[in-house]
């Protein structure tokens, strides 16, 4: 008898994965804890192993599409089976990775049998289309015998940690929409998510979407007649409003990062005048889509000292220290839903303009949530920068796997004293930026951190000397 | 000094008043109840408890005769029914009193007296002890109940025409019973009558007994008391009735098919008893003058059960659209006094999010009815004709309890447990019990559908065996067709 391969949760956290290499072809035999596929989740990609043997009958999850946990994504049997009652209500997706703006993961529990909740799966469909429920005639199941009755309670929707309180039923709605119940509001007893919450929050969620097309951003404007702090205000008080996802994943590595890596600091206050000088040299003439940042700029900076650092550009693994080749810098930016640090692989190699480029489409990307984990995973250097707020100084969490970040304060005119050519001291305006460099002292020593920020703070002040 | 004497103030001291009256001052209100009768109202006095009190004794009755299988010699010769009501009187009474005692205790003043609205906080009371008594309430709830509805021709005599108040003081059983109305109330008399050994014919104009509940749950019930030896004449109109030159003579119906315009046949009895409906007790109060709005004696109430009338509240029997059941004027009660306290202290009681539909008016899907005669018949939530007209599809799952080892082991194997689901989800839409027991079985189910629980949360807990809860359990299974004792 043919088995269903199903999506199973490789981690606590997993809602879905998607499938990244399929590592048997169809027809291929398949042994009993073999590695059918690598699964990609929010945070790693994983091996699945293959809990029966058999013939991979029916690859039905290709490589780059998502599947839920529970989800059907093969089957495996005997050669020549009939199976075409296990693929009953499992519609044919598009081969090839699914465009994400293009399309909406809308929910579809696609029934068989007259009482059994067959086969569920995710079918992606179009943002006008919500959760179509596909029928399926009752005659599919030839013998009276339901296949849910098989399916052991560990392939239902999972309840992963940090899941709130929800009705099971809520968890399951929300489960065939695709929607992550950790960011819907609950309104039951005590603020348990119950059904009325998912059907509200997938109604909101398209309005949302179909606002956001219209206006042309995701990000809801504070056009209302009410100040955007007194609807946040309203929205806020006196309510506990559950963990989302890219906040609880954030939180967590985060807290881990402070408490396992030692953090060390080491200040500098850097005279940005010739960096200042730069950026309007650069975009004079540019216009406004085009115009590079100050960010992109340091960046760039930090990019060329690592180079001649490259003891920064490693990860502490427990037992060894990965040196990386590539310099990827994360630039920290705040979001509603949390704070996400989108990557800019091998900036030691680009220029400004394809790394201004490439950091534009990515922050857009986050505010509009569709960030995918390589966008911000893996960073081997951070830079946050509070600049625009005011603040003159703060000190940052390492953003693992990176060992250092770069807090960044805000660029104001001080009086300083400088030699002057003659000799003497005098007291002049210079435009000072002050930085904080956090390293993870497992990895880096005080004085290669300190070199590094030497380096740093020479090209701030000279940019011209990261050319050489 | 307030200007209102009190916050809120109940008309009536039934199950919607009393449980309401308690939670208002839980919620640190000032409240008043006036009753004219006891407290406790029908439900307690002239209902719900008295007339379990006699189905308990009916079953007891019945079991006698199951014993007469094992050579048990049973005695009746001395049997004298007036026991029996005195009996279910004191369980009326015992309950009253603990009522007075709760209201006592949780100090809500009980005004003995007959109320009427002079204005938008006025009453004026005409106490039982003799004068008037004027007050003030911020609030006043209508919660007056309801009566046995008279049908013409049929006008109660509570001698030999019954209505349920009257049947529960008969201290002397009729030969003949002739039941009007196969409902609960209906349903619940011919159990007890036919215990006792009245002969028992009941009429129903409809097509089917306990029109309102689950049709298979209904027709386990109807072969039962068939069995038994009590008639049923569905489809037939009771239309006039013949009382005869004295009380000596037996009464005479004229009977005919519903839908005919004149009788054709004849039933004699001892007596009758119409149980056909009750009648929302709205004359008198002063309703109408002050702004309530009232459709065929029924109140139209808005959210929060609060009347045309602006802090005039409704609930219970005469509420318009929603049951008439003890347990619905109870929660239609604590809704009210829930809103008055969060209006008189300017915050919710419940949390802001949580004031969604559920608490201004009882989610009607949620309500369960029960039926106490042997087999029990209990469910909640829209049949599944009513789900099916109003174009939603469901599945039907159902376990009999003969697969039930305890129902076996104790003789009750008749009926079943059934639990309509949505088909794309397996979310519980309504469940329906006949068999022993069942009143109280539904609840578990009633609790999965409030909690949005789905079957498989029911059946992977463990369930006691053996208990009759495992035919929730099996039916619970069942939805996913795979109920192991089948």
């Amino acid at each position: 008898m043919a088995e269903k391969i199903l999506m199973l949760a490789l981690s606590p956290t997993m809602m879905e994965g998607s499938i990244a290499i399929w590592k048997f072809k169809e027809g291929a035999e398949v042994k009993k804890g073999s590695v059918l596929c690598e699964v990609e989740t929010d945070k790693a990609v994983m091996d699945y192993e293959s809990s029966v043997a058999g013939t991979l009958l029916k690859i039905v999850k290709a490589e780059g599409e998502k599947a839920a946990v529970g989800d059907l994504i093969a089957v495996v049997g005997k050669p020549g089976e009939d199976i075409a009652s296990l693929l009953t209500g499992v519609v044919a997706t598009p081969s090839g990775p699914a465009k994400a703006d293009a399309l909406v993961e809308a929910g579809a529990s696609a029934k068989a049998g007259t009482a059994g909740n067959s086969v569920t799966t995710s079918i992606p469909v179009t943002a006008s289309v919500v959760a179509e429920v596909a029928q399926v005639p009752t005659s599919a199941i030839a013998s009276g015998v339901r296949a849910s009755a098989f399916l052991p309670t560990g392939f239902l929707p999972s309840l992963p940690s940090g899941t709130p309180p929800s009705s099971p039923l809520a968890r399951l709605l929300a489960h065939n929409a695709g929607v992550d119940i950790r960011s819907i509001p609950g309104s039951g007893p005590a603020g348990r998510v119950v059904k009325r919450d998912v059907e509200a929050f997938i109604a909101g969620s398209v309005s949302r979407k179909a606002e956001a097309a219209v206006q042309g951003t995701v990000l809801p404007q504070s056009t209302a007649s009410k100040g955007r702090f007194e609807v946040k205000r309203e929205k806020l008080a006196n309510r506990s409003v559950p963990v989302g996802r890219i906040r609880a994943v954030v939180a967590k590595r985060l807290s881990d990062s402070l408490h396992e890596a030692p953090h060390f600091f080491l200040r500098s206050a850097i005279e940005a005048d010739r960096l200042l000088a730069l950026r309007s040299a650069l975009n004079e003439g540019r216009d406004e889509g085009s115009k590079i940042s100050l960010n992109t700029l340091f960046a760039k900076l930090s990019a060329a000292g690592i180079a001649r650092n490259p003891d920064i550009n490693s990860s502490w693994n427990g037992t060894t220290i990965e040196y990386r080749k590539s310099v990827d810098v994360a630039l920290a930016v705040a979001l509603p839903e949390g704070l996400i640090a989108p990557v800019v692989r091998d900036c030691a190699n680009k220029g400004l303009e394809e790394m201004e480029q490439e950091f534009r489409v990515l922050i857009a990307k986050a505010k509009a949530g569709g960030l995918k984990p390589e966008d911000y995973e893996g960073a081997s250097f951070t830079i946050s920068n509070l600049g625009a707020w005011g603040v003159e100084e703060f000190t940052a969490i390492i953003n693992p796997p990176g060992s250092a970040i770069l807090a960044l304060g805000g660029i104001a005119k001080e009086p300083v004293v400088r030699s002057s050519p003659s000799g003497e001291d005098e007291i002049i305006v210079r435009s000072m930026l002050r930085a904080t460099l956090s390293c993870d002292h497992r990895v880096i020593d005080g004085a290669v951190g300190a070199a590094f920020l030497r380096d740093l703070k020479a090209f701030f002040e000279e940019p011209s000397r990261a050319l050489l | 000094m307030s200007a209102f004497d009190f916050d809120l103030v109940f008309i009536g001291g039934g199950p919607g008043g009393y449980v309401a009256a308690i939670r208002a001052r839980q919620l640190g209100l000032r409240v008043a109840v006036v009753e004219k009768e006891k407290v406790g109202g029908v439900c307690l006095n002239i209902g719900c408890i008295p007339s379990k009190a006699l189905i308990d004794r009916a079953s007891k009755f019945n079991a006698l005769h199951e014993l007469a299988e094992y050579s048990v010699k049973v005695d009746l010769s001395a049997f004298d029914y007036s026991g029996v009501q005195a009996f279910s009187r004191k369980a009326a009474d015992k309950l009253s009193k603990g009522v007075e005692f709760l209201l006592k205790k949780n100090e809500v003043e009980t005004i003995a007296g007959t109320a009427r609205l002079t204005g938008a906080h006025e009453l004026s009371i005409a106490l039982n002890a003799g004068g008037e008594r004027r007050i003030k309430s911020l609030a006043i709830v209508i919660a007056t109940g309801s009566r046995p509805r008279e049908v013409p021709g049929f006008e109660f005599d509570e001698r030999r025409v019954l209505s349920s108040t009257g049947a529960l003081m008969l201290k002397k059983l009729p030969r003949r019973l002739a039941i009007l109305g196969a409902g609960a109330i209906g349903m619940e008399f011919a159990f007890i009558m036919n215990a006792f050994g009245v002969e028992v014919t009941v009429v129903e104009m409809l097509e089917r007994i306990l029109p309102m509940e689950d049709s298979a749950a209904a027709s386990v019930a109807g072969k039962a008391f068939e069995r038994r030896g009590v008639k049923f004449l569905v489809g037939t109109k009771a239309f006039s009735l013949d009382r005869g030159s004295s009380d000596g003579s037996p009464l005479v119906l004229s009977l005919g098919p519903a839908a005919s315009a004149v009788p054709d046949t004849k039933l004699e009895a001892d007596a009758v008893l119409v149980s056909i409906g009750r009648s929302p007790n709205t004359g008198g109060l002063g309703l109408e003058e002050i702004g309530v709005r009232l459709d065929r004696s029924f109140v139209e109430v808005g959210d929060y059960y609060e009347t045309a009338a602006s802090g005039i509240y409704a609930i219970g029997d005469i509420v318009k659209g929603e049951p008439q059941l003890a347990h619905v004027a109870s929660a239609q009660g604590e809704i009210v006094a829930e809103r008055v306290a969060s209006l008189l202290y300017k915050q919710s009681t419940v949390s802001e999010s949580h004031a969604s539909l559920p608490h201004r008016r009882v989610d009607l899907g949620l309500i369960p009815s029960a039926v106490y005669c042997e087999p029990q018949v209990a469910g909640f939530g829209l049949r599944e004709e009513a789900l099916k007209a109003s174009g939603v599809k469901c599945n039907s799952a159902s376990f009999p309890f003969r697969g039930v080892g305890k129902a076996v082991a104790i003789d009750e194997a008749e009926g079943f447990v059934k639990i309509l689901t949505d088909p794309a989800t397996g979310a519980i839409l309504s469940a329906f019990a006949v068999g022993p027991e069942a009143t109280e079985l539904i609840h578990e189910l009633l609790l999965a559908k409030s909690s949005e629980l789905l079957p498989q949360d029911i059946y992977s807990m463990i369930h006691a065996h053996p208990t009759l809860s495992e035919a929730v359990k099996e039916a619970s299974l069942a939805v996913e067709g795979r109920a192991i004792h089948t």
